[in-house]
């Protein structure tokens, strides 16, 4: 077993990153989320890597699609409205097939907001933030191990499936610090990247590009992404399970706000209740098919987010009919984040 | 066994360090931590917390309500965060800074330690951190001195290990005043 680490959220990020293969990093800076670009700086010159500060996120998401087209691991990284700034990038990759990983450590919203933890931004990363009716994998990881255990996977999945990953998370899992056991990156098969340009030379001539105009050839094209977004549905879905089996009520939620839910479900069964989580890891695709068995059995849901609804949405259209889904959470800014005895109230609420 | 505990001053004070400290030593013992920090955009003057957990199995929520133990290093954490100590816990107080006059909770205990002038007696204010850490350790036995002189190393960065003896004093210091 390797040695023990004790490093933040976003140092994990950054360090899954490097060992997953990726030399390349374009990026702006932004709280809370500059440890990444800070690592980044200092450790990929060493590797041969490039590092580059670009003038803005709009830039930097284009260098990545740059890097990306030429077949190399690239990744970018922002906060909510830098992030905002690169969905027209995004957009791009996602028609041109372009893989890539993407990290969001939120801010709280609309506009400049705050730098707190949100979960304000799942629309926006799991419903296609950008123009064109795309959708890109988003990850969301809820410790310090995850963060560098599910950057790993992004790389792998944006390379299987040529698409954008993102992997989303909030000043709670970046600014934390809890112990990290890094490991290797998995052996895995990657299909080759015959589609990556290069020079004219003797060769076949590569185009990647988002244009499709002849007659036919745009709805094909979109109809070839539909088909791999229900692959991801069937194949690529994660979810973690606690305490489910036996549970009258479920709390449903991600990331950061799972980590405080989770605790709450201790103190419920500890107190006599039935309680358990259901914790989506993959937000796109999301576990439909988890929430529709519990639900069969498990008639009460109660979803928590730091936000005022919005995976509940994803919760509803899961759910076997006769369940009810119960929502509770906060909009994010300084001191609106809940405590696990505030989240225990709200399970006895609905119980 | 589970430790949860606030550490709350103004920036400058150490609060993050301090915190950093405690999470690398039970690092060291081989437990598991989470370290929550929690500051203003002020470089220095701001408020800064912390909340660290230390446990032998999951930490669980890196959020906390009622912390079993608050450490407060001036006034206007012992306004926020005095009423927060679960019922039966511990609160240590930094009285060379915080008047607890007006503080009264019965359900809680009370330990003020004139954390500065024990600092400025070992020759830097700015040790007024480790005194707390120390007197913290030694309260609750989360982690033990040696493990914390241990972590002196890891908290800080190569060009301060000079300073580490100063500390490991200060650590001390504050342990003592903890009744054995």
């Amino acid at each position: 077993m390797s040695k023990r680490l004790f490093v933040k959220g976003n140092e994990a990020v950054a360090m899954a990153a490097v060992e997953a293969g990726c030399r390349y990093y374009f990026g702006y800076p932004i709280t809370p989320q500059s440890d990444i670009p800070e690592y980044l700086s200092r450790e990929l010159p060493k590797l041969d890597g490039e590092f580059i500060q670009a003038e803005s996120e709009i830039a930097s998401i284009n260098m990545l699609l740059g890097a990306s087209a030429a077949g190399v691991r690239a990744m970018t990284s922002s906060s909510g409205p830098g992030i905002s700034l690169k969905q027209e990038g995004i957009s791009y990759m996602s028609g041109s097939e372009l893989p890539g990983v993407i990290v969001n450590i939120s801010r709280s919203g609309p506009g400049l907001g705050g730098i707190d933890a949100s979960q304000a931004d799942y629309f926006q990363s799991v419903k296609g933030g950008g123009h064109g009716g795309y959708h890109i994998i988003v990850l969301a990881p809820s410790s310090v191990q995850e963060m560098y255990d599910l950057t790993m996977l992004a790389f792998d999945l944006a390379d299987i499936y040529r698409m954008p990953v993102m992997v989303l998370g909030d000043s709670v899992v970046g600014q934390m610090k809890e112990a990290l056991v890094p490991h290797k990156r998995p052996e895995t098969e990657l299909p080759p990247k015959d589609w990556a340009v290069r020079g004219k030379g003797d060769g076949e001539q590569r185009v990647v590009k988002s244009l499709y105009l002849g007659d036919g050839e745009l709805e094909a094209h979109n109809w070839k992404l539909h088909a791999k977004y229900l692959v991801l549905k069937e194949e690529e879905c994660r979810w973690e399970d606690y305490e489910t089996a036996d549970a009258e009520l479920v709390v449903a939620a991600f990331g950061s706000a799972a980590r405080i839910a989770a605790t709450a479900v201790i103190m419920a069964r500890e107190a006599g209740m039935k309680v358990g989580l259901l914790r989506p890891i993959t937000l796109f695709p999301f576990p439909e098919k988890a929430f529709f068995n519990v639900t069969q059995r498990c008639k009460k849901v109660l979803d928590i987010e730091l936000n005022t609804g919005q995976m509940v949405e994803d919760v509803r259209l899961s759910v076997v009919g006769d369940a009810e889904v119960f929502f509770y959470g906060r909009p994010p800014g300084a001191g609106s984040l809940p405590t696990p005895e505030e989240l225990l109230e709200q399970i006895k609420k609905y119980y | 066994m589970r430790h949860d505990v606030f550490i709350a001053g103004f920036g400058g004070q150490g609060v993050l360090l301090a915190g950093n400290l405690l999470s690398y030593a039970a690092i060291i013992e081989g437990k598991n931590v989470s370290f929550f920090p929690a500051y203003g955009v002020e470089k220095r003057g701001g408020a800064a917390m912390c909340t660290v957990v230390i446990a032998d199995g999951n930490v669980g929520s890196p959020v906390v309500g009622a912390p079993s133990v608050v450490i407060v290093l001036n006034q206007t954490s012992l306004d926020k965060y005095g009423s927060k100590v679960k019922p039966g816990g511990v609160c240590i107080v930094n009285s060379s800074l915080v008047d607890t006059a007006h503080f009264s909770r019965g359900d809680i205990e009370v330990i003020p330690i004139a954390m500065n002038e024990i600092a400025m007696s070992l020759g830097d204010a700015r040790m007024v951190n480790m005194v707390a850490v120390g007197a913290y350790a030694a309260k609750t036995g989360a982690v033990t001195l040696a493990s914390l002189a241990e972590a002196l190393k890891e908290a800080l960065p190569e060009r301060n290990h000079r300073f580490i003896p100063a500390n490991l004093m200060a650590i001390e210091a504050g342990a003592e005043k903890i009744p054995g």
